[in-house]
C-alpha cells in the first residue's frame, strides 16, 4: 500500500511539469492571501486569458527547442505582428472575413517558416542568427503594411477572444484542447516521435531514418504558423494590431519552455508545463503588482527565477 | 641500452571486455619500437595508457628516472615525464596560426616577443623534420591541407622549449602523408633515436614497422605475441604472427553461394576513394562482408549506401528500404532518453501508424515479440535504454532494424564490445534473416565474423582492395591485403 | 610556390571594410555635404558605444556563445552612469566594477552548469532592464560633465568618433590576434579539447572573455550617455540585435572562435552608417529595420558564395 503511494509520488514528482504548477499555485495563493480573498476568481480568469497567448507561442517554439542545441525561433514577435496586422487589414472589420483573414495570417506565418529555414539551410548559418535576420525583414514588412493604423477586428472575432463560460474564457478551453492536439502529435504521430529523435541525437535519428531536414523544416514552418496564430487571436483580443504587440512573446516564448520543464537540450518536452508555467508568470508579475512593487522589481525577479529555473534544471547532456 | 619506462603485467578491462592483458614491455631509451597488431589487438589501449589518457586496471608502469608513478599518473605527469603523443586525431586548432597552435603546447612561450619565439620554434623544426614544407608559421591551420596539418602537428610534437623529450608516440603518422614526406620523418625519428631518445611507431604499413624500427612487438587479443629484433621479421613472418594460429579454415566449412552474373545486384557502390572501377555490390539474400583495419573508409561506404549519397548512374538501388544498425552505440544508435521500446520502434513508426497515430497496441505488440525473438534481457521494454548492459543495447539495435521493413540491413561493426553469448545469438538470428531473404552488409573488425560471409571487401585507404568470396575469405588473405602490400610500399620509399 | 589569386579568407577578411567603403561612397555621392568634418561627425556620432557593444559581443561569441541581453545591461550602466557616476562617483565605479565581475561570474555559470547562453543571457536582459529601472524609473538623470566633455571632444582634422574607433579597433587586435593568451582564448573557441589537453582552464578563459564583454559594455553604456546627456533603461536595447549584426558584418564567425576587432569596429560604424544612409536614399523608416535584416542577409550571402569559390 505504502510502496504503491509512493510509487505514485514518485511519478507525479518525477514530471517535471508539476513544479510550474505548484509554483504558480503558490503565487496565486500568496496574492489572494495577501488581498483577503477578494478577486481570487478574477485573478484566475485573467491569468488563464493571458496565459493562451504566451502557451500558443509557446508550443512552437517548445517544438523548435526540443530539435536540440542552437535551434530557437527568434521571428515569434515579428511574425505575431505581421499576422496580427495583415489579417485585421484583410477583415477590415467585417464578420464575413473572419475565415479568410485567419487562412491569410496562417499563411503569412507558414511563409515566414520556410523562409526561416531556407536561411538556415542554404546559407548554413545558426537558426538565431537566420531567425533575427528574418525577424527584421517581417518587422519591417509589418510596419510598413500596418502604416500605424489600429485597425478594429470584426466584431464575431472581438467577441469570441473575449468570451467567457462561467468565467473561464472560451479561448483558453480551445488553446487547452489544441495543447491536448499537440501533446498527441508529439507523442504519438511519426513527426513527434522525429522531432525528440532529432533532439536527442540528430546524427542517430537520421541513421534510423528519419527526414532530418524535412522534418526541421515542418518544425520551423510550424512556429511561424501558431505565431500567426497568436498574433491573429491576440489582435482580435486586444481590439486591434499595434506595431509592439509581439515584443513581450520573445522572452515569453521561451521562458515558458525553460520553466514548464522541457529540456533546452532538446529531445525532451511536455505540454502542460507550457501551461503551468505561462499561469505562473503572470500570476507572478500580478502577485508582485499587488504587492504594490515596481515594474524594475518585477522585470528583475523574472529574470532571475529564469536563470535560476534553468540552473536547476541543469543544461546540455555531457 | 637503458630502459626508459618498464610496464609489468599492464591489464584494462572496459566492463566485461578485456582489452589489455597482463602487458610486460620494456620501452628502452634509444630504440625505436614498432607496434604491429590487426584491430582490436590493444595497441590503443596500450598507448593511452602510456600517454596517460587512461588509467589501467591493474599492472604499474615504472619510469627509470622517478621509479614507480602509479596510481594517479595522468596527462600533465606524462607529458612531465617527456612523453608525446601524435594521434590520428587532429588536436590542433583549426582558427589558429601554426606558430599560435605551438604556443598553445608550451605555457612557457609568453610575454613580449612570444609570436616570433614560436614562429622561430616550429619553423625550425619543420624545417628540420620536413625540408621544403612549403609551410608558413602563419598561416590558419584550418586554411592548410590533411598532410600539412599532419606535419604541423608531428613537428609541434617534437617542439622542446623547457623539459628535454624522452619518448615521442606515433600513431599512424605517416597515414595522411606522400611518400617523400614519409620517408622525411622516418629519417628524422631515426636521428632523434640515435640521440637517445626512445619512439613507438603504429603503422599499417609493415614495411615502414620494418624498415623503421629496432624492434617489433606484434600484439593479438590484448597481448604481446611476439617481440623480437626487427631484422628477424619480414612481412611474412609479421603476417603470420598477427594471425590466429588455432583458426586457419577460413570459410571452408560452408559453401559460398554462386554469384548470378545475369542478376541485377541490390547494392551497387563506388566507394569516395576508389581509384580504379571496382564496386561494392550486394546481391538479394547475401550476406557481405567489409574488412580491413578500421577507420579505412567502410563505415563511410555504409553511410554512403543508407544516405543514398554516392548513387551514379550505375547503381540500380532503388527505394528498397534499408536500415542500419550502428556501432557506435552511443553516437549513432541510442536515443538516450528514450525506452528500449521506443528505441526499437523508432525504426516501424510508419508501419504502426493507424490514421495518422502511432498505435500504442501494435507498438507494444512489436516491443514484446522483439523482446523475445532476441532476448533482451530486461524486466520492462519501457526501461530507458540506459539501463541495459552494452550487449543488450546492441540487441535491441538490432531489433530496431531486423523489426523494420528494410530489406537492406547494413551493419556498422555492431559488435564492438558485446559479449561472447550474444554475439552467437545475434550471428544465429543474422542467417536466417538472410535465409529469409535479407541482405546483409556487415563490416566487422573481428575475423571471425566473416566466416558468416559470402562475399568479402577488404577496404584500405577508403577504397576496395581485394574482393573475396567462399573459400578464398581467409584470415591470412584479409591480413595481406589490410596492410599495403609490397609494391605499394616500394612505391612509396622510391 | 604561391599562388597569386587572392584566397577566399583574404576576401573575406576585406569584406567588412569594402562594405563600409560602399556605404561611404554612396552616402557621399547622394549627399555630397556630408563629405565634412560636421557631416562626417554627424554621420558617425553614434558610432562610438555601438563599437563598444559589438566588441563586448564578439568577446562572447569567441568563445562559442551568444549574449542576448548586452543591450540591456548597456542600458543599465547608462542609468547607473547619469545617476550615482555623476552624484557619488566612488559608488558609481563600484558598481561599475561589480557589474564586470556579474560578466565574468555569468560566464563561469555557463560553462560550470554547462547552460546555453542564449537562454542565461536573455534571462540575465530583464535583470539588468529591472535594475535600470529601479535605479532610474522615469527617464533623466545626468552625465557626468568629464563624460561629456570627453565624448564632444573636437578633435582636429577628422572626428573623434574615428580616432578612437582606430585607437579601440587597435588596442583590442593587440590584446585578442597578438597577445600569448589571446592565442589562447580564440584556441578555446576552435577546439577546446586540445587546448585543454595542453594544460589551460577553460573556465578561466571563458570568465576573461564575459567580464571583457562586461567591460566594452561599460564602456558602451558610459559613452552613449556622453552623447545623450542623460539615460533611460531602455536607451540601448537594440544594441543586443546590432551588436550581433556588427560582428557577423565585421567578418567574425558564430562558432570556431574566428573573430576579427577590426572587422568589429568597422561593422558597427558601417551598422551606424547604414542608417544615415537609409534616410538619405529617402527610403521609409518603415523599411528602415527591413533593410538592415536585408542587409545581414546578403552579407551572409556573400560569405558564403566567397566561401565556395575558395573550394573549387
Amino acid at each position: 500500500m505504502t510502496a504503491a503511494l509512493s510509487k505514485h509520488f514518485k511519478t507525479v514528482v518525477g514530471k517535471p511539469w508539476i513544479w510550474a504548477f505548484a509554483g504558480a499555485f503558490a503565487v496565486w495563493a500568496a496574492t489572494v492571501l495577501y488581498t483577503g480573498g477578494t478577486g481570487a476568481g478574477q485573478i484566475l480568469s485573467a491569468a488563464l486569458s493571458f496565459a493562451t497567448f504566451s502557451v500558443i507561442v509557446g508550443m512552437g517554439q517548445m517544438y523548435v527547442i526540443t530539435l536540440g542545441p542552437g535551434n530557437v525561433d527568434l521571428s515569434i514577435p515579428a511574425t505575431m505582428t505581421f499576422a496580427g496586422a495583415v489579417s485585421m487589414k484583410i477583415m477590415e472589420t467585417q464578420d464575413i472575413m473572419i475565415l479568410p483573414g485567419l487562412v491569410i495570417a496562417l499563411l503569412c506565418g507558414l511563409t515566414v517558416g520556410v523562409f526561416n529555414y531556407g536561411l538556415i539551410r542554404t546559407l548554413r548559418i545558426p537558426p538565431i542568427i537566420a531567425t533575427l535576420s528574418s525577424s527584421f525583414l517581417v518587422q519591417s514588412c509589418a510596419i510598413a503594411y500596418g502604416r500605424g493604423l489600429k485597425i478594429k477586428p470584426p466584431e464575431l472575432l472581438a467577441e469570441f477572444t473575449t468570451a467567457k463560460i462561467a468565467g473561464v474564457p472560451l479561448l483558453a478551453i480551445c488553446v487547452i484542447a489544441l495543447a491536448a492536439v499537440m501533446s498527441v502529435v508529439l507523442h504519438r504521430t511519426v513527426f513527434g516521435r522525429s522531432v525528440l529523435a532529432i533532439g536527442q541525437n540528430s546524427r542517430a535519428a537520421e541513421l534510423a531514418g528519419v527526414k532530418v531536414n524535412f522534418i526541421r523544416l515542418a518544425t520551423y514552418a510550424q512556429s511561424g504558423v501558431l505565431a500567426a496564430l497568436c498574433g491573429y487571436l491576440l489582435a482580435g483580443f486586444s481590439g486591434g494590431a499595434s506595431l509592439n504587440m509581439g515584443a513581450e512573446y520573445l522572452l515569453a516564448s521561451i521562458a515558458v519552455v525553460v520553466i514548464g520543464g522541457t529540456s533546452v537540450a532538446g529531445g525532451f518536452a511536455n505540454l502542460p508545463g507550457l501551461w503551468g508555467a505561462a499561469l505562473f508568470m503572470f500570476l507572478l508579475v500580478t502577485m508582485l503588482n499587488t504587492f504594490g512593487l515596481s515594474a524594475g522589481i518585477r522585470l528583475l525577479l523574472t529574470g532571475v527565477i529564469i536563470v535560476g529555473v534553468i540552473t536547476l534544471a541543469g543544461g546540455r547532456r555531457n | 641500452m637503458e630502459p626508459f619506462v618498464t610496464l609489468d603485467g599492464v591489464g584494462k578491462n572496459y566492463g566485461a571486455v578485456q582489452a589489455l592483458q597482463h602487458v610486460d614491455l620494456q620501452i628502452l631509451a634509444g630504440q625505436a619500437l614498432g607496434i604491429v597488431g590487426h584491430n582490436g589487438a590493444g595497441k590503443s589501449t596500450l598507448i593511452s595508457i602510456l600517454a596517460g589518457a587512461q588509467s589501467p586496471s591493474d599492472g604499474k608502469l615504472t619510469f627509470q628516472e622517478s621509479g614507480t608513478s602509479l596510481p594517479g599518473y595522468k596527462v600533465d605527469q606524462a607529458q612531465a615525464h617527456g612523453i608525446r603523443c601524435v594521434f590520428q586525431e587532429l588536436s590542433l586548432c583549426p582558427n589558429l596560426t601554426v606558430a599560435e597552435n605551438a604556443r598553445i603546447l608550451h605555457p612557457a612561450i609568453k610575454g613580449i616577443g612570444w609570436k616570433a619565439r614560436a614562429r622561430t620554434l616550429i619553423s625550425e623544426k619543420l624545417d628540420e623534420v620536413f625540408p621544403g614544407h612549403g609551410i608558413n608559421p602563419d598561416d590558419e591551420v584550418g586554411d592548410l591541407s590533411i598532410a600539412k596539418r599532419q606535419m604541423v602537428e608531428i613537428a609541434r610534437a617534437f617542439t622542446r622549449v623547457e623539459s628535454p623529450i624522452h619518448l615521442i608516440i606515433l600513431d599512424e603518422p605517416t597515414s595522411s602523408l606522400d611518400a617523400i614526406i614519409a620517408q622525411q620523418l622516418l629519417k628524422h625519428l631515426r636521428g632523434f633515436v640515435d640521440q637517445g631518445g626512445a619512439c613507438i611507431l603504429i603503422s599499417h604499413l609493415l614495411e615502414e614497422i620494418l624498415q623503421s624500427s629496432d624492434r617489433v612487438v606484434v600484439m593479438r587479443d590484448g597481448g604481446i605475441v611476439d617481440d623480437r629484433a626487427a631484422r628477424d621479421f619480414d612481412r611474412a613472418k609479421l603476417v603470420e604472427a598477427m594471425g590466429s594460429v588455432a583458426k586457419e579454415h577460413g570459410n571452408s566449412g560452408k559453401t559460398a553461394k554462386q554469384r548470378s552474373t545475369d542478376s541485377q545486384p541490390l547494392v551497387s557502390i563506388r566507394p569516395a576513394q576508389q581509384g580504379d572501377t571496382r564496386r561494392l555490390q550486394a546481391y538479394s539474400g547475401e550476406i557481405v562482408g567489409l574488412a580491413g583495419l578500421s577507420g579505412h573508409g567502410q563505415t563511410d561506404a555504409l553511410v554512403d549506401i543508407y544516405l543514398e549519397k554516392r548513387r551514379d548512374g550505375q547503381s540500380p538501388q532503388k527505394a528498397v528500404p534499408m536500415a542500419l544498425v550502428a556501432g557506435d552505440r552511443q553516437v549513432d544508435g541510442v536515443f538516450p532518453l528514450w525506452s528500449i521500446g521506443m528505441n526499437i520502434v523508432i525504426g516501424s513508426m510508419r508501419q504502426l501508424t493507424r490514421s495518422g497515430l502511432i498505435d500504442p497496441e501494435a507498438e507494444a505488440r512489436l516491443c514484446k515479440d522483439w523482446r523475445e525473438k532476441i532476448a533482451i534481457r530486461t524486466p520492462d521494454m519501457n526501461n530507458n535504454i540506459l539501463s541495459l548492459s552494452g550487449g543488450n543495447q546492441q540487441k535491441a539495435l538490432f531489433a530496431r532494424a531486423l523489426a523494420s521493413d528494410a530489406e537492406i540491413i547494413l551493419m556498422d561493426d555492431p559488435m564492438r564490445g558485446v559479449d561472447i553469448g550474444t554475439k552467437q545469438e545475434v550471428y544465429e538470428m543474422i542467417r536466417e534473416e538472410a535465409g529469409l531473404g535479407r541482405t546483409f552488409l556487415w563490416y566487422t573488425t573481428e575475423m571471425d565474423e566473416l566466416e558468416h560471409c559470402d562475399h568479402v571487401y577488404v577496404f584500405r585507404n577508403g577504397a576496395i582492395v581485394a574482393d573475396l568470396s567462399g573459400d578464398e575469405v581467409t584470415e591470412q588473405r584479409v591480413l595481406q591485403a589490410s596492410f599495403e602490400e609490397s609494391t605499394d610500399a616500394q612505391e612509396r620509399s622510391a | 610556390m604561391k599562388s597569386f589569386v587572392p584566397s577566399s579568407r583574404l576576401l573575406r577578411s576585406l569584406l567588412p571594410a569594402f562594405s563600409l567603403t560602399v556605404i561611404l561612397i554612396a552616402i557621399f555621392y547622394l549627399q555630397p555635404r556630408a563629405m565634412s568634418y560636421f557631416g562626417l561627425n554627424l554621420l558617425l556620432n553614434l558610432a562610438l558605444p555601438i563599437a563598444f557593444a559589438t566588441l563586448a559581443q564578439m568577446c562572447v561569441i569567441t568563445v562559442n556563445d551568444l549574449d542576448l541581453g548586452i543591450g540591456a545591461f548597456v542600458g543599465f550602466v547608462a542609468c547607473v552612469g547619469a545617476t550615482w557616476l555623476n552624484e557619488s562617483p566612488l559608488l558609481g565605479v563600484a558598481v561599475l566594477l561589480l557589474c564586470i565581475l556579474a560578466y565574468a561570474a555569468m560566464g563561469a555559470l555557463i560553462h560550470l552548469r554547462n547552460l546555453p547562453s542564449i537562454v542565461v543571457t536573455l534571462g540575465m536582459s530583464f535583470f539588468w532592464l529591472g535594475l535600470a529601472l529601479l535605479v532610474l524609473p522615469t527617464p533623466g538623470g545626468k552625465a557626468p560633465e568629464w563624460v561629456r566633455e570627453a565624448m564632444t571632444f573636437k578633435a582636429p582634422g577628422l572626428p573623434t568618433t574615428i580616432y578612437a574607433s582606430a585607437l579601440v579597433a587597435l588596442v583590442v587586435h593587440f590584446a585578442l590576434m597578438r597577445s600569448s593568451y589571446g592565442a589562447v582564448v580564440r584556441g578555446v573557441g576552435g577546439n577546446p579539447r586540445s587546448v585543454e589537453r595542453a594544460g589551460w582552464s577553460i573556465l578561466k578563459a571563458k570568465m576573461s572573455m564575459y567580464a571583457l564583454a562586461g567591460f566594452f559594455g561599460v564602456l558602451s553604456g558610459i559613452s552613449l550617455i556622453g552623447l545623450t546627456t542623460s539615460a533611460d533603461a531602455n536607451i540601448a536595447l537594440r544594441y543586443t540585435l546590432l551588436s550581433i549584426a556588427g560582428v557577423i558584418l565585421g567578418g567574425g564567425e558564430f562558432v570556431g572562435g574566428r573573430i576579427s576587432p577590426v572587422g568589429a569596429v568597422l561593422g558597427a560604424m558601417t551598422l551606424t552608417l547604414a542608417a544615415s544612409f537609409l534616410s538619405f536614399l529617402r527610403i521609409s523608416p518603415d523599411w528602415q529595420i527591413g533593410a538592415q535584416g536585408a542587409i545581414l542577409i546578403i552579407v551572409l550571402a556573400l560569405r558564403v558564395l566567397i566561401n565556395r569559390t575558395g573550394k573549387k
